[in-house]
């Protein structure tokens, strides 16, 4: 097995420069998660206008695929409504079930869809979800409060 | 050393000849976690259900026999290894449940003494009392000891760990109102060995007694409890060469008797009405139901391995392992080693953090290569925290690696930064 399919480029460049890295003051939504295996956590903060939403900002300590995940998931959302966060995380949570058999569809998962080789390494794949699974979370609460 | 230990005896583990994801030599650095198992280890554990099978203790037939004779055989072997009596060691699922049975029958023994049975009150603790455990523990010795002290009101005291991360045995921890002192041999992730004797001297002028966790101890080198004159110890069979499943607890006479049981069941009983039941004194009153009897006998073919091998021999070679790792380690740009950096009071695991790169990568990166490593807290979270690490990466060696082992992991870590594009 090939590490580059794991550690595609794109996912390397989102883990150096992360892209809205650094929890905003003002948010709708927060959630914060561990990864119990080893003590990776990250902090969600959304942002939103009814079901639009305004930012996803997110702070943590992870390894590169945890915090490119972050990074990727603050552009996604951006401008998007909930109903398409749950439409990407249905589509990104399949993708990383698929232990390497689903190709992912570029056009719906942007730079997530770079996360398709982290699917064959079962271990790693609670690394990327844990930013999404955050993100779930804080979406969730904004609507209770 | 001339030959190579790990070159001698690589044939006798079947699981060495594995090809990591199908091309790579495996190089099998994560025995800390758990130990490779030798032929004879599985041939015992077959061999035993393949022509011994039975339950233990309660069964006339000729085969009840013969599994009865095989367990207790191998407690004799076990006990002898460790410089103790059959009658003190108790077999568990593992290390864990060694240190929860004593942490459960302290909380046992407390609610007793309030339940008005005088004869508990020895061990029974309260608000006057208080735990001392040091900041080098994996959870196994962390948790029980806060639940025991949540529940009964005492106090947890900790030893702290100095810069070189070695233990700081401060003296002034230990006073009358410490009942228990729990600590580890050897730290799974500093690798830092303890001065038990020292703490066994100043647990003694107190009245505590010593629980220790010789997990990383027994399996590298040669431990005498009895000697060592600690009050109980907890280890288990899986980082010895012996199968998973199966942990040993020794308990010295004094907690063998006065300690009340731990789990209820069959065997441990001495008589049981529908009003009430009275239990064992002997070890057989700690082992409740079932035991993990195949498991049993295979850890003795372990411990028989291991003293033809030879316990001297063992140690002589993980250390010239670690050193030679360490020493390279060292001089290597962007590594930082969690822990002394050279062998005094340490032994063969090394922690270490790769800067600007997170362990799950590095560990990532090393797999790729065959080098299987530990990536995580090492189930140490609260001493990472202390270092300033949200985790590390762990190398550890064992009588099966080679000098060529430690060649390739070396090689391979030296890549790491350069690959995630951080040198």
């Amino acid at each position: 097995m090939n590490l580059d399919s794991l550690y595609q480029e794109i996912i390397l460049d989102h883990y150096k420069k992360p892209l809205g890295s650094g929890l905003q003051d003002i948010f709708s939504g927060e959630a914060f998660h561990v990864n119990t295996s080893c003590g990776d956590e990250v902090t969600v903060r959304v942002l939103l206008d009814g079901n639009k939403i305004l930012n996803m900002t997110h702070e943590g300590v992870g390894c590169s695929i945890s915090r490119a995940s972050a990074s990727v998931l603050h552009a996604l959302t951006k401008e998007a409504t909930t109903e398409t966060f749950h439409v990407l995380l249905d589509n990104f949570v399949d993708l990383m079930h698929s232990q390497g058999k689903v190709v992912p569809d570029e056009e719906v998962l942007g730079d997530a869809a770079a996360f398709a080789g982290v699917s064959k390494y079962p271990a790693r794949v609670k690394c990327a979800l844990l930013p999404w699974m955050a993100m779930k979370d804080a979406i969730e609460g904004a609507g209770n409060e | 050393m001339t030959l190579d230990l790990g070159l001698k005896l690589k044939d006798d583990f079947p699981i060495l000849s594995h090809k990591v994801r199908g091309v790579s030599d495996l190089v099998y650095l994560d025995s800390a976690a758990t130990s490779q198992k030798p032929k004879v280890v599985i041939a015992a554990e077959s061999n035993f259900y393949s022509n011994t099978n039975a339950t233990v203790h309660r069964s006339g037939h000729e085969l009840g026999e013969l599994a009865s004779a095989a367990y207790e055989a191998a407690r004799e072997n076990i006990a002898r290894f460790v410089g103790i009596e059959p009658s003190n060691l108790i077999f568990t699922k593992n290390a864990t449940e060694g240190i929860n049975l004593v942490a459960y029958a302290v909380l046992n023994a407390t609610l007793l003494a309030k339940s008005g049975d005088k004869r508990y009150n020895k061990l029974a603790i309260g608000t006057e009392d208080s735990i001392l455990i040091t900041e080098m523990e994996h959870h196994a010795n962390i948790v029980p000891w806060q639940h025991l002290a949540q529940v009964t009101g005492a106090r947890l005291e900790y030893l702290k760990v100095d810069e070189s991360g070695r233990l700081d045995i401060d003296e002034s921890k230990f006073s009358k109102s410490t009942k228990i002192v729990a600590i580890t041999h050897q730290s799974n992730v500093l690798g830092s060995v303890t001065d038990v004797t020292k703490i066994v001297r100043l647990a003694n002028k107190v009245g505590a007694m010593v629980v220790l966790d010789a997990c990383q101890s027994v399996p590298h080198f040669n431990v005498d409890f009895k000697l060592l004159g600690v009050s109980a110890a907890a280890w288990s069979g899986h980082k010895m060469l012996g199968p998973t499943g199966v942990g040993c607890l020794y308990l010295n006479d004094e907690l063998l008797g006065d300690l009340p049981p731990f789990l209820l069941g069959g065997n441990m009983i001495e008589n049981v009405t529908y009003e009430a039941s009275t239990f064992r004194s002997d070890n057989a009153k700690f082992e409740a139901g079932t035991m993990n009897i195949a498991q049993v006998v295979g850890l003795s073919a372990a411990v028989d391995y291991l003293k033809n091998v030879g316990m001297n021999v063992i140690h002589e070679h993980v250390r010239e392992l670690t050193g030679a790792a360490l020493k390279a380690m060292i001089s290597m740009p962007g590594i930082r080693i969690l822990g002394p950096t050279d062998l005094t009071d340490r032994e063969g695991l090394i922690s270490f953090e790769v800067d600007g790169v997170h362990p799950h990568d590095v560990s990532q990166f090393l797999d790729s290569k065959g080098v299987a490593v530990r990536a995580g807290h090492h189930c140490a979270w609260p001493l990472h925290r202390k270092l300033g690490a949200v985790a590390s990466s762990r190398a550890s060696f064992y009588l099966y690696n080679t000098k060529a082992d430690v060649d390739v992991f070396l090689a391979a870590l030296d890549q790491i930064r350069g690959y995630f594009k951080v040198a």
